[in-house]
Order: C-alpha cells, then sequence, then structure tokens
C-alpha cells in the first residue's frame, strides 16, 4: 500500500483547537450578558443588534470578494460575527439603523480589512467602529433609555420598535444618563461626586444591569460570569482582565482617598461603564494585544490606567473604546520588549554562565 | 523528591494504551535485511564485508571511522547479498550504502568478545572501546554514539548519571515495556555506566503515566542505595534532555552547552540496557525494540526488531494496514520523521514506526494567524513563535536567527497547539537548514580565506628568508655593517623557526 508523500515536517499530531472554536466559546460566552440586555432593552435593541451583525457579516463578505479571498470559509471562523456582537454591544441600545451599519462600515472595511484581513489589524475593529460613530455623531451616541423590559407596560412592541430603529422616532421622554455621564456633568457643575454618587442607581443594582448604558454596559455580573467562562476554556487568561480592572480600581481607589469629592470610587469605576465587557472581552481581543503574559498585564495596566484618566480628564465620560484603542496601538511595541527568556539564555539572549561548583 | 517546574508544554492525547500493555513479541527474521552504514550521528562505518561474504551473527560488518561514528554488526547469520545504495529512513529519500544481508534460517553467533567479567574494577576505557565496538548509539531517537558521551568523564566531574524512560512521545511504549520487562538490565547496565563516568548518584527519571514501570524500576533499584527512581510530571517534551534536567535538579543548561558542562550525563534507558549486553555477554546492539502503532495498524505492538529489517515487513508482521495511513512516522508524532516508503530499514534510532490516519494527524488547511499567543505559552524554550514565523515567511532568516530560531529543537508543541494549523515547526527547520549552510558556508570562506593569508606570509618569509641567507653569505667576500649582519643573523634564526 502506498502512503501519502511527505509535504511537510512534524508534528503528526494536532490539538483540536482551531480558530472558529475559539470564536465561537466567545461568543457561547456573551450570549447570557447579550439575552438578559436584549430582554431589558425589549424590541429596538434586537432589532439593531441584528442589523449591526448582518451588516458586518455583509461588509466582510464584500470586503473578501474584493480581495479575492474564499468567502465562505472565512465567514465560518465567526470572526465578523464576534465583531458586529462587540459592537453591537457598545452602542447605545436604541440607536437607529445607520448607526450599526455605519459602524460596520468602520469597524470591517477599514479598521479590518484596509490593514489585510483578520489577524493583520493593528486596532480593535468594534472598538474602531464605535469611536467613529461616537466622534461624529456624539448625540445619536449618546442617547440612553432607561430599561423598558420586553413585554413590561411601557415597553414599546415590534411596530414601535420598528419606527424607533428604522424611523428614527425616538421618544424624548425615555432617555437618561448613565452613571458615569451624570457623575460627569454634576461635576462640570461644581457638584461634588459625593453628592451626586446618591442619585445613581447603587452599586448592587448597576452590577445587576438595571440602569442605563449601552448593551453590554449593564450586567457586569452576566459579563463577568462570562468572561469566567472564557478563562475556564483557557480562550483567555486572567492577566489581561486582571490587570485592567486592577489597574483601574487601584488608580481611583487611590485618588478617591486622597479626594472624595472629585473622584468616584474604585468600585463605583468597576462595576459602571463598560469596564467589565472591556476587561474581559474586548482587551483580551488576540489580535490586537501582547502575546507574552508579561506584555499582557503591561498592556491591562495601561487600559485600566487610560480608562480611569479619560473618565476623569478627557471630554467624553466613557473612555474603555479609547483606553483600548490607544494601548491596541502601544501592543507590537510591548510585544517586543517582553519576550519570554528563552532556555539557558538571560534576559538579553546571551547564553547563561555556567554556575562555579 | 523535590521537582521543578519546567516551562511551557502541551498535554497531546498520549495513546499509549494501544501497546502499553503489550509484552515485547519477536519479530521472525526476514528475507533480507538492509543495514545502512550510517544510522546514526558523525560519519558512515567503513565496510568490511563484500558480496557473497558469509558472516555470523554479531559479528562487525562495518567498522566506526573517525571520532565521531558507530560500527555495524550483523543481526543474524548468513551471505551477504551486496553492498548497495537504498533509501535511507530519512525524509529526503535519498539513497545511502547498505549492507544487504540474507539470513540463513541457522542465527549461529560469531566468536564474540569475552565479557567483561568484573566491570567495576575494569578502568573507563576498557568499558568505552567495549561500549564503542559493540556499535551502541542513544536508542531514544538521536543515535549518538554512545561511548562518546561516555568519556565525558574523563573531561569533566560529573555528579549525576540521568536515565531518560520519561518516553513523552504519544504512541510510544517501547521505553516503558524494556522498563517493565528487563528492569535488573537497566538497573546494572546503569551501574556499570556510572562506574565509567564516575558519577556517584544515577537517577532514573519516568513519566507518572507509567505507574507500573515505576514500581518496577523502583523495586529493582532498591537494592543499590545509589539509584533513584523519580517520577517525572506527564508534561510533552519531558523527555527532552535539557528539560527533564531541569525538572529533575532544577539547573537550566546554558544555550550552546551541555547537560554534562552541568555534570549531568543522559541516556535513555534502552541503551542501558544495551550497554549490559555488551559488557556482560559481549553482545553488539543488533536489535532493539520498535513499538509499531497508529489507528492504520491491524495489531499494535512492541516488537524486538533485528536492525536493518524493513519497515514493510515489521508491518506485515503487525497485521498490515487496517486502513490507508496518512503518514507512516519513524519515532514518535511530534519530533518523529515521515517516512518516503516502506522499504526503508528499521535502524538504531528507530523507536517507532507509526502508522497514522488523517483523523489522528488532524492536519487541516492553514489559516491566518490571530496572534492568539498559544505558541508562545507552550514553548518549552521560551522562543515567540509567532514572530519567528512571521520573519521566516518574508525569508528574513537573519531576523529569526535574532529571535533564537537556532535555539528551537522542533518539539513541535507550536505547531499543535496552532488554532490557525500553522506549520510553524516546517518553518523553523527550514530556517534552521538554510542558517546551518550559511553557517557552514561562512567558516568554510573564513578558512580559505586564513589559509591564504597564510600563505602569503609564508611565502613572504621565504622570500625575506632567502634574501637574508644571501646577505649572510656575502659578509664573507665584503665587509658589511655590523647591524646589518644582527639583522640577517636574526631572518635567518626566524627562517629555522618557520
Amino acid at each position: 500500500m502506498s502512503i501519502a508523500t511527505i509535504s511537510k515536517s512534524g508534528p503528526f499530531a494536532h490539538g483540536f483547537n482551531s480558530v472558529q472554536k475559539t470564536m465561537f466559546t466567545v461568543l457561547l460566552a456573551l450570549v447570557p450578558a447579550t439575552a438578559f440586555n436584549l430582554y431589558l432593552f425589549g424590541w429596538p435593541a434586537i432589532l439593531l443588534f441584528t442589523v449591526t451583525v448582518g451588516a458586518c457579516v455583509a461588509v466582510e463578505a464584500g470586503c473578501l470578494m474584493l480581495a479575492d479571498r474564499p468567502v465562505r470559509a472565512t465567514l465560518a471562523d465567526y470572526s465578523a460575527v464576534l465583531t458586529g456582537w462587540l459592537l453591537a454591544m457598545s452602542l447605545p441600545p436604541w440607536a437607529p439603523w445607520w448607526v450599526g451599519v455605519l459602524a460596520a462600515v468602520f469597524a470591517i472595511a477599514l479598521a479590518k480589512h484596509a490593514f489585510g484581513g483578520i489577524g493583520q489589524n493593528v486596532f480593535n475593529p468594534a472598538m474602531v467602529g464605535r469611536t467613529v460613530l461616537l466622534v461624529s455623531f456624539p448625540v445619536a451616541m449618546t442617547a440612553w433609555v432607561m430599561p423598558h423590559p420586553l413585554f413590561s407596560s411601557g415597553a414599546p412592541g415590534l411596530a414601535e420598535a420598528i419606527a424607533i430603529t428604522f424611523g428614527g422616532h425616538m421618544p424624548d421622554t425615555v432617555s437618561a444618563a448613565s452613571a458615569l455621564g451624570y457623575i460627569k456633568t454634576e461635576l462640570s457643575r461644581g457638584i461634588p461626586v459625593t453628592q451626586s454618587m446618591a442619585q445613581v442607581p447603587d452599586l448592587m443594582d448597576m452590577a445587576r444591569g438595571y440602569r442605563a448604558g449601552s448593551l453590554g454596559e449593564t450586567s457586569a455580573i452576566l459579563i463577568l460570569a462570562g468572561g469566567l467562562f472564557l478563562m475556564a476554556k483557557r480562550v483567555i487568561s486572567w492577566h489581561i482582565p486582571l490587570s485592567v480592572m486592577g489597574g483601574l480600581f487601584l488608580i481611583a481607589a487611590i485618588f478617591h482617598a486622597v479626594d472624595s469629592a472629585h473622584f468616584a470610587s474604585g468600585t463605583f469605576h468597576l462595576v459602571s461603564g463598560a469596564t467589565f465587557l472591556g476587561a474581559f472581552f474586548i482587551a483580551t481581543d488576540y489580535v490586537t494585544s501582547p502575546v507574552s503574559k508579561k506584555g499582557q498585564i503591561i498592556f491591562g495596566l495601561g487600559c485600566g490606567a487610560l480608562i480611569w484618566l479619560i473618565r476623569n480628564f478627557a471630554g467624553y465620560p466613557e473612555g474603555v473604546a479609547f483606553a483600548v484603542l490607544l494601548m491596541n496601538g502601544l501592543a507590537p511595541i510591548i510585544d517586543q520588549y517582553t519576550r519570554p527568556r528563552a532556555f539557558g539564555r538571560n534576559s538579553k539572549g546571551e547564553p547563561l554562565q555556567l554556575e562555579k561548583p | 523528591m523535590k521537582l521543578f517546574p519546567i516551562r511551557g508544554g502541551i498535554h497531546p492525547d498520549y495513546r499509549k494504551e494501544q501497546t502499553s500493555e503489550k509484552a515485547i513479541v519477536v519479530m521472525p527474521m526476514p528475507a533480507a535485511l538492509y543495514i545502512p552504514l550510517q544510522q546514526h550521528i558523525g560519519a558512515p562505518a567503513d565496510v568490511l564485508v563484500a558480496e557473497g561474504d558469509l558472516v555470523k551473527k554479531g559479528q562487525m560488518i562495518a567498522r566506526n571511522q573517525g571520532t565521531v561514528s558507530a560500527s555495524q554488526h550483523a543481526p543474524t547469520s548468513g551471505r551477504i547479498r551486496t553492498v548497495t545504495e537504498v533509501t535511507a529512513p530519512h525524509p529526503s529519500g535519498l539513497p545511502q550504502t547498505t549492507i544487504i544481508l540474507e539470513p540463513d534460517g541457522k542465527d549461529e553467533w560469531a566468536d564474540l568478545p569475552e565479557p567483561i567479567a568484573d566491570p567495576f574494577s575494569a578502568d573507563t576505557h576498557t568499558i568505552n572501546d567495549r561500549v564503542a565496538q559493540s556499535g551502541i548509539v542513544g536508542m531514544g531517537g538521536a543515535a549518538f554514539p554512545s561511548a562518546i558521551k561516555l568519556n565525558l568523564g574523563e573531561q569533566k566531574k560529573l555528579e549525576i548519571l540521568l536515565l531518560n524512560g520519561a518516553e513523552c512521545e504519544p504512541y510510544l511504549t517501547c521505553d516503558d515495556r524494556v522498563m517493565r520487562e528487563y528492569p535488573d538490565e537497566i538497573i546494572d547496565g546503569a551501574r556499570i555506566m556510572a562506574h565509567a563516568l564516575g558519577t556517584p548518584r544515577v537517577v532514573i527519571g519516568i513519566e507518572q503515566n507509567k505507574p507500573q514501570a515505576i514500581e518496577i524500576m523502583t523495586k529493582a533499584a532498591s537494592a543499590f542505595p545509589e539509584i533513584k527512581v523519580v517520577a517525572v510530571p506527564v508534561q510533552y517534551p519531558m523527555g527532552s534532555e535539557r528539560h527533564l534536567v531541569q525538572a529533575i535538579t532544577g539547573r537550566e543548561t546554558p544555550a550552546r552547552k551541555l547537560t554534562a558542562d552541568l555534570g549531568i550525563v543522559v541516556h535513555n534507558v534502552s541503551t542501558t540496557r544495551a550497554v549490559h549486553h555488551a559488557i556482560r555477554f559481549g553482545r553488539p546492539l543488533i536489535a532493539r525494540v520498535v513499538t509499531v502503532s497508529g489507528g492504520a495498524i491491524r495489531e499494535p505492538n512492541n516488537v524486538l526488531t533485528p536492525i536493518g529489517a524493513r519497515v514493510a515487513d515489521l508491518v506485515e508482521f503487525c497485521g498490515g494496514f487496517s486502513a490507508r495511513p496518512e503518514s507512516v512516522v519513524n519515532g514518535g508524532p511530534m519530533m518523529g520523521q515521515p517516512l518516503p516508503s516502506l522499504e526503508v530499514p528499521v535502524v538504531k534510532g528507530t523507536s517507532g514506526i507509526l502508522a497514522l490516519t488523517a483523523e489522528e494527524i488532524n492536519d487541516r488547511p492553514t489559516s491566518a494567524c490571530i496572534r492568539c499567543g498559544s505558541c508562545v505559552t507552550v514553548c518549552p524554550c521560551g522562543l515567540s513563535p509567532v514572530d519567528m514565523a512571521a520573519f521566516v515567511r518574508k525569508d528574513n532568516l537573519e531576523g529569526a536567527a535574532k529571535l533564537g530560531v537556532m535555539d528551537c529543537f522542533s518539539c513541535g508543541s507550536c505547531s499543535w497547539v496552532c488554532p490557525s494549523h500553522i506549520p510553524l515547526v516546517h518553518y523553523f527547520n527550514y530556517a534552521k537548514g538554510v542558517l546551518n549552510d550559511l553557517e557552514r558556508e561562512s567558516r568554510k570562506n573564513e578558512r580559505i580565506k586564513t589559509l591564504a593569508e597564510v600563505r602569503v606570509i609564508r611565502i613572504e618569509k621565504a622570500t625575506e628568508a632567502k634574501r637574508a641567507a644571501l646577505a649572510a653569505r656575502k659578509p664573507a667576500s665584503d665587509a658589511t655593517p655590523p647591524s646589518n649582519s644582527g639583522e640577517a643573523k636574526a631572518a635567518t634564526e626566524e627562517k629555522a623557526n618557520a
């Protein structure tokens, strides 16, 4: 019996991991938080979510066709679905359809395919989509609403939802500020954090998700559960999430201790905004984060510090997307300086000295 | 005993149960044996026989030549059919000079060298000579002539003889079986080797997935306080010499040094048994236990195979193929070499013949790298395969060399773990091959340059000397200033020295 011709060297065994499996696991981890939030914000959120994910897949297919790359095989890696999903989670739930579509174009076509497609992009596509829209359409991108759980009284039905998402009929009675936005606004009016904190939902409510915010910002607990699931599945390691949250918490806690009138507590920063989503699902994006564990910790701490800086001193109340993008830009350099020490060599790459017996 | 962690590594499907409970069986002598002159690292042996010669079992048929080489012996009695070029058991499929022996079925022993009666009072030379004479090479796969490694005791002070019974490659169970069936022979061989090396201690490292071997070896070693059996964690590539040393002693072998520089010499357990045979019975290395396994083999087994038996015959002995193998591998699935055909012989370094199905290999089309960093996490050498591969892909081999591609020993952990199925080891093997060639080339050029420079100097000196000699003869006829004569004298002296 003949044997196949030799085409390459070993190994002649392979783990059962694949890009598709990895992406699918991440999607699975997002399901609980997403389902809860879609329920919380009702039909308009479901429509926006569908439009955004659909647009990402469509733009990906178009780009692949233009680049003359295999369309179906590449779509099957779920990376476009994941980008669309994360993008939808970073948008205001009742935003009009064109926000999702435009963000998808920026995310997939510009941030991903213009750089060479999967694995080649420097910046996190979903976050590029979100920030471009936030900078260009600040009003539409900060139109938060209070939760309107599906089928509850006052929640929009499907027909109303279609009018909200596709007709641009945003009911003007439902808008609400996110906790971070509220505190920032109050602070600008001279009202200290200690006072304005009384007006925001208490921390447990915020952690559970009963508050205004983007799809992925609310319900820190379900996001945390998804993140822990990813760790258990060894899709991500603790290094980035812990250093993002640890960095943010530490710097916030220090400044809170020094001047509690101007700076909210570390716990507040952890559970508000997109901290959990960012730490577990955005900053951990393989392509745009460092590969070595040491590099990941530096990257995470940088994200945490930047989130706090932007939230407190920049023009925007929320800083996760900007912070991650800034650190994305540094990731290649971090990688270069944090390569692991090779066996038998010192950190400079010189052979170790023999110990004198 | 306290163990030390080693970096990275993977936990592949071991699939050892296919053969781990199969006792070693003896393969009947095939119709012909194909004994290559080079089955080891180093120079090929010098052939001692010619067509038509009758040889006996254990007779030397090719002699080691040069410092790094190993002799070959007839695995059975018979007639030399011819000495010719035969496809080597190497992925290149290139031919290599091979002695073809037709067994006569009598299996008659030649006059073997006398057993060394009391090896523990014999000197190192006597033992090493016997090991060299017996054609013993490292049987873990690298096939480095063992006698050279046994000489290390003369150059350095050694502390530990470490026997490698880790057998971390999936499928392979030959060392496991040898340890379970011949523990006393291994222990005896180890004591002899420790004596030759001058090491006061012997440590036997066995992975924890071989509990019977650990138990049996511990029992066999219990009579000798200097021998210790250590169960090491199941973590591929624990069987790598440097990593096993680190796991057991906590000491990290510096790059470009040997474990012997730390006072530790590592030998495979099966090699140790071969040493026992050579010293106690004068028997050379003419057969070895080979694990024949894989999803495409009908009856996986551990087979005592005569050196030179064709893989086709060995597979036939194990019931042939039950399915079409995608690849037939010489060695383990992680570091083994694909065979170009089944018409190649089993050699001294063949620890396994694996006929693997496509499903077992699980090869899939390569997709783009998503920089997941798994390869960096698992690399036991602390390298960054993702970055090295990027350099190799652009043929920037200098860049890859700077990142340490030459430190890679192709364990395959990165390729195994890669979710994009990028053949990283293939890239690195390519890079190492080209870089080695370049290095050889530059060394050669350097040498030519040095030789040319030396020649110029020599000619200059000779001319100078001639002139000086001429000048020295002159003073006889007409007087020269004293200073000049001093110079001439110096020049003549120089000539004499040259």
